[in-house]
């Protein structure tokens, strides 16, 4: 087995503010044309006390050696569950930064933003092929700003019949910003369980006249598919309400099965999962939301509508929910992720979801009988095994941070929270099979790590910058900020 | 396709290994019933030349500070941006990683939120920022939550002279949760009116929002409203959606606000029609606890170094689900890295140049525009780089007049604020040479006469 | 573990010593110990009126966050403020030093409601 972590030569790097020396410049501005001019003095700070003054070459030395200490997609295999971490196209990138699409100031006159409009429009319409709603907007920023445009227009839907529904079901599997989102459109959060998939019993049971809507996300947080979605569904409307889908894991049904089509309402989507767009070490995403024709008069506005020949951002309708965004929610991921599409094509985009569940079922299968398997039903795009069968006194984290030694991301841990010590891998089909066998190999070495030297991985990470972190002191005694001579 | 490694060979082998017989018995969950069985209906897949070119040519149907002369502002700005800013940010460490959940491989992130945190706070005056937001409108929202969580009330004051869009946002936010949202008039120099402001607080009142600078470019009595608001209790908020500002006026956590929400496209991020952009959010130490978002924190690792770690996390969604401060999972990370290397290139003394920069061409081209018959200045209060233009002439004709001229003139004010129907707002920066300014104003007086 | 035989328990894992018409409420060890290092208390103000039943306050470590429920009605006396500086005490003394609040019970025999500590070792048994 080949180890891809080793210890190479990292560089030390002080903060900013320590490297900081005063008369030092970083930056040139255009000579002043016009005579200066001057405000009362008692609206004027003096200075920015703390703020850095650093050469140009002291600010490039300070990041690159910075991004040295981080993993990314390109260093290696994230296999992070439920974020979908594949391969970031460069050809995106480059498309992003055209100049006409960058440097498009918001409120410009649609006519003379017809190039981000139409790309928008197309986008809007790919978007709701894949998923089948009849329409999509594009304004949220991230999947929770898309939850939460989403819930809001249930709601709307719901006070616009009159109907004062107060519950939102939301299964035990459910990403946390479901919950925090139902409770930020004012509803109260009614836990239902879910063992493996959910049943429609557990959902008659649950669902009365109180209910404005369940919250599923297909497939699961546990990486399957929820079988009984249509009679969910059909149960759900026949009782006055509405489904919601959180579709962070559409990476495994793209060409294949479309929401829209099972029943349920609304979704959003995370264009920085599903297609492609990188996740900039926490951000930006963006998170549109298709919905069925019902519910369209109620979108959160203005999206981009074609008159005739030319593209235009809608004006301000009735019923909308309202503006999510200042301006047209985050622009630049929506062209890359329109990058990825046309790159693809539709026979690419499905062959992406079969790969994606074909890499996902293939690390189960090695994996099965090393690390415990909770749930035995055929796995989509991801797969959960749990630290039931580890020996040593090892758990979930001293296997995540021994393969930080082996050179790999961990994949995400903890959760859903219905696994005790869950291990949730993603590969997504960005991955080769030599990549999956060596990810594989190294995690059945770690389980023979835990039997026969459990220390190497209590002690684990050793061959990172830094090794494990006191965090218990970070969250007692937080400090936020640098400060001089603290 | 280039971004799928598999061969067919390894799909054989792969399928083999799982002991399926092919692909679609991986699907078997799925019910025949809602299987899509046709191809997606999407354009074929387009090469690399031949999507680079598709893009190319929708990107020339925009126009740009490039094609024409720009005076747009409004919550976003044509400014400087430094090349190194997006050299930095392609290194693919930064931008192919996620939220630092394993902080042992993500210390290059961490210390860089880190450091973000660290400005904001040195920026705005305040003890404590989080790690960013979507933008300068849904931070606004989040913090008048907070307000209404921290003072257990449900009213909002809101000035007419705060962004349109991020009272729109505000209103988008609060929809569902009881609250009452009230507008505070403006004052003639464009202002918000401290006394009609005096005249709605009440002990129910949980916050005041007010822009800094507002979005009619006038800066606004800050200390005089954290005064006001903090006589009943009440928390200031105060917005910046140009903070370039903030390199010249006093911060706004030295004249009392309470929270602090903006947006940091100023700093280095382009203009993208909209977005991504970064919304920031910092508040005072004892408030901590109750803020929405990421926090990085300091410490130390096993043998001693220092190193930071998310921290605070129980207030966030995946801990404390329908009780979390907030449902925001993903952030703006990468352009909070844009912004914490613009802030770390201009530094103490390019801000402050830049700011100095923007209050002069704006100085000048509200004096030169004052000038022209037939266009007037609206407010008199003091002024950054925007301003507002009352136009005898129909504002549509004008604006569609100066387009033909290759002049962006402004933003029209009259669908937010039907009073202002004869008005326009008009952004001057750093980056609109003098000479532009000149073309601005001539082409203003060509109508005229 | 430790489960002292003169305290009372509840089924949210808070216990309760009888002073007279004083109730004073912490945190047992196993829920000390589920919890893991505790880095953050949130208690009530002196003179709050609480419900049996009803959150009055809230224990954090680094990745968990728990209610703490009033096991008795009454109004706060006092609360332990060397918790607010060093929560850590709730690990190392769960019992003595690491008690929250004390309260002025509106009816003693409530706390014949609870349990004692045979009853709840029994309940944690079957929890784990």
């Amino acid at each position: 087995m080949t180890i891809v972590g080793t210890s190479g030569l990292v560089l030390n790097e002080k903060l900013l503010f320590e490297h900081s020396d005063p008369g030092r410049k970083g930056y040139s501005l255009p000579k002043l044309d016009v005579p200066a001019a001057r405000l009362a003095d008692d609206l004027c700070r003096k200075e920015i006390s703390g703020f850095p003054e650093l050469s140009e070459v002291d600010v490039v030395r300070h990041f690159t050696r910075l991004s040295t200490w981080n993993y990314g997609v390109d260093s290696g295999f994230y296999p992070l569950g439920s974020c979908t971490m594949k391969y970031n196209p460069k050809v995106n990138e480059v498309a992003a930064r055209i100049p006409g699409l960058a440097s498009v100031h918001p409120a410009t006159p649609s006519h003379l933003a017809q190039g981000s409009l139409e790309l928008m429009y197309r986008l809007q319409g790919a978007l709701a092929e894949i998923s089948g709603f009849a329409k999509v907007t594009l304004q949220p920023a991230a999947g929770a700003q898309g939850e939460f445009a989403g819930m809001l227009v249930i709601r709307a839907w719901h006070e616009a019949r009159g109907s004062k529904r107060s519950k939102v079901l939301i299964p035990a599997t459910a990403h946390g910003t479901n919950p925090a989102t139902a409770s930020l459109t004012g509803y109260d959060v009614v836990p239902i369980a879910s063992d493996g998939v959910l049943t429609l019993e557990e959902v008659e049971a649950h669902m009365n006249d109180d209910v404005a809507a369940l919250m599923v996300t297909n497939p699961n947080t546990l990486g399957l598919f929820e079988t009984n979605i249509e009679a969910i569904c059909k149960l759900v409307h026949e009782r006055g309400g509405m489904v919601y889908c959180d579709g962070a894991n559409l990476n495994a049904l793209m060409g294949i099965a479309r929401p829209g089509d099972m029943g349920i309402d609304v979704m959003h989507f995370n264009l920085h999962k599903t297609f492609s767009t990188p996740h900039g070490g926490g951000g930006p995403g963006s998170g549109p939301v298709g919905v069925t024709e019902e519910l369209i008069p109620y979108l959160p506005g203005p999206g981009v509508e074609l008159d005739g020949e030319n593209y235009r951002i809608e004006s301000t309708k009735a019923d909308s929910v309202g503006r999510m965004m200042a301006f047209h929610g985050n622009v630049g991921v929506m062209v890359r992720a329109y990058a990825y599409i046309r790159s693809m094509g539709p026979s690419g985009l499905k062959h992406a979801s079969e790969m994606a569940v074909l890499n996902a079922n293939y690390v189960r299968a090695r994996l099965e009988g090393v690390y415990d398997l909770p749930y035995k039903s055929r796995s989509l795009h991801e797969v959960i095994f749990s630290d039931k069968d580890l020996e040593g006194d090892c758990h979930t984290l001293d296997v995540a941070k021994r393969l930080i030694d082996y050179g790999y991301h961990p994949p995400t841990i903890y959760f859903p929270l219905v696994v005790k010590g869950a291990i949730m891998i993603e590969p997504t089909e960005t991955e080769s099979q030599e990549v999956l066998d060596e990810f594989c190999d190294a995690m059945i070495a770690i389980a023979g790590e835990a039997r026969d030297n459990p220390d190497l991985l209590h002690q684990a990470p050793v061959r990172s910058r830094v090794r494990r972190l006191d965090e218990t002191t970070a969250a007692r005694k937080p400090k936020l900020k640098w400060e001089k001579g603290a | 396709m280039r971004y799928i490694p598999h061969t067919t060979g390894d799909v054989t082998e792969m399928l083999e290994r799982i002991g399926v017989a092919s692909l679609g018995d991986l699907f078997v969950e799925v019910p025949e019933s809602v299987r899509l069985k046709r191809p997606l209906d999407l354009p074929e897949e387009a090469s690399e030349t031949e999507l680079l070119r598709e893009l190319k040519a929708l990107g020339v149907k925009n126009a740009t500070a490039e094609t024409h002369k720009s005076f747009l502002g409004g919550g976003a700005y044509h400014h400087f941006i430094p090349t190194v800013i997006d050299l930095l940010i392609s290194r693919s460490e930064f931008y192919t990683a996620y939220t630092p959940y394993q902080p042992e491989i993500s210390q290059g992130t961490l210390q860089a939120v880190f450091e973000f945190q660290t400005l904001i706070c040195q920026l705005t005056g305040m003890d404590a920022a989080n790690a960013s937001m979507y933008d300068g409108a849904s931070a606004c929202a989040e913090a008048v939550l907070m307000a209404m969580r921290l003072t257990r009330r449900k009213r909002v004051l809101l000035s007419k002279a705060l962004n349109p869009r991020y009272r729109a946002v505000v209103a988008t936010y609060c929809r569902y949760l009881k609250m009452e949202l009230i507008d505070v008039a403006v004052a003639d120099d464009g202002r918000t009116d401290l006394e009609d402001l005096a005249a709605k607080l009440d002990d129910a009142t949980a916050a005041v929002v007010a822009g800094y600078p507002n979005y009619f470019g006038v800066i606004e009595d800050v200390a005089a409203l954290s005064e006001k608001a903090h006589e009943v209790g009440a928390k200031l908020i105060t917005a910046v959606a140009e903070p370039v500002a903030l390199g010249l006026l006093k911060s706004p956590g030295e004249l009392g606000a309470d929270i602090v929400a903006g947006d940091g496209q100023s700093f280095g991020l382009p203009l993208a029609f909209g977005g991504p952009y970064v919304g920031f959010f910092a508040v005072r130490q004892k408030d901590v606890r109750g803020m929405p978002g990421r926090l990085v924190g300091e410490t130390t690792d096993l043998e001693g170094q220092r190193g930071f770690v998310l921290t605070l996390a129980t207030r966030e969604q995946h801990i404390r689900r329908e009780k979390a401060t907030s449902n925001i999972c993903s952030n703006q990370g990468l352009c909070a890295l844009m912004a914490t290397i613009f802030m770390s290139l201009l530094g103490k003394q390019g801000l402050r140049e830049m700011a100095e920069q923007n209050l002069a061409k704006a100085a000048y081209a509200r004096q030169q525009l004052s000038a022209v018959k037939g266009f007037s200045l609206v407010f008199d209060g003091p002024a950054f780089n925007e301003f507002v233009v009352r136009s005898e002439a129909p504002v549509a004709e004008v604006l569609a007049r100066l387009e033909g001229e290759g002049i962006l003139a402004g933003i029209p004010l009259g669908e937010d604020y039907p009073e202002l129907a004869d008005c326009f707002l008009v952004c001057v920066t750093e980056q609109n040479q003098r000479a532009e300014i000149d073309a601005l104003v001539a082409a203003l007086q060509g109508g005229a006469a | 573990m430790e489960f002292p035989e003169e305290l009372k328990y509840t089924e949210e894992h808070e216990w309760v010593m009888v002073e007279e018409e004083l109730a004073v409420i912490g945190i047992s060890d196993f829920a000390q110990d589920a919890l893991g290092d505790v880095v953050f208390v949130e208690l009530p103000e002196v003179g709050t009126v609480l419900e049996a039943g009803k959150a009055f306050g809230v224990v954090e470590s680094v990745k968990a966050v728990s209610d703490i429920y009033a096991p008795i009605s009454g109004t706060v006396e006092e609360i332990n403020e060397d918790l607010i500086e060093a929560p850590e005490i709730i690990n190392t003394s769960p019992y003595e030093d690491g008690w929250m609040i004390k309260i002025r019970m509106d009816d003693a025999s409530e706390a014949d409601k609870l349990m004692d500590a045979e009853a709840y070792q029994a309940l944690i048994a079957e929890e784990s």
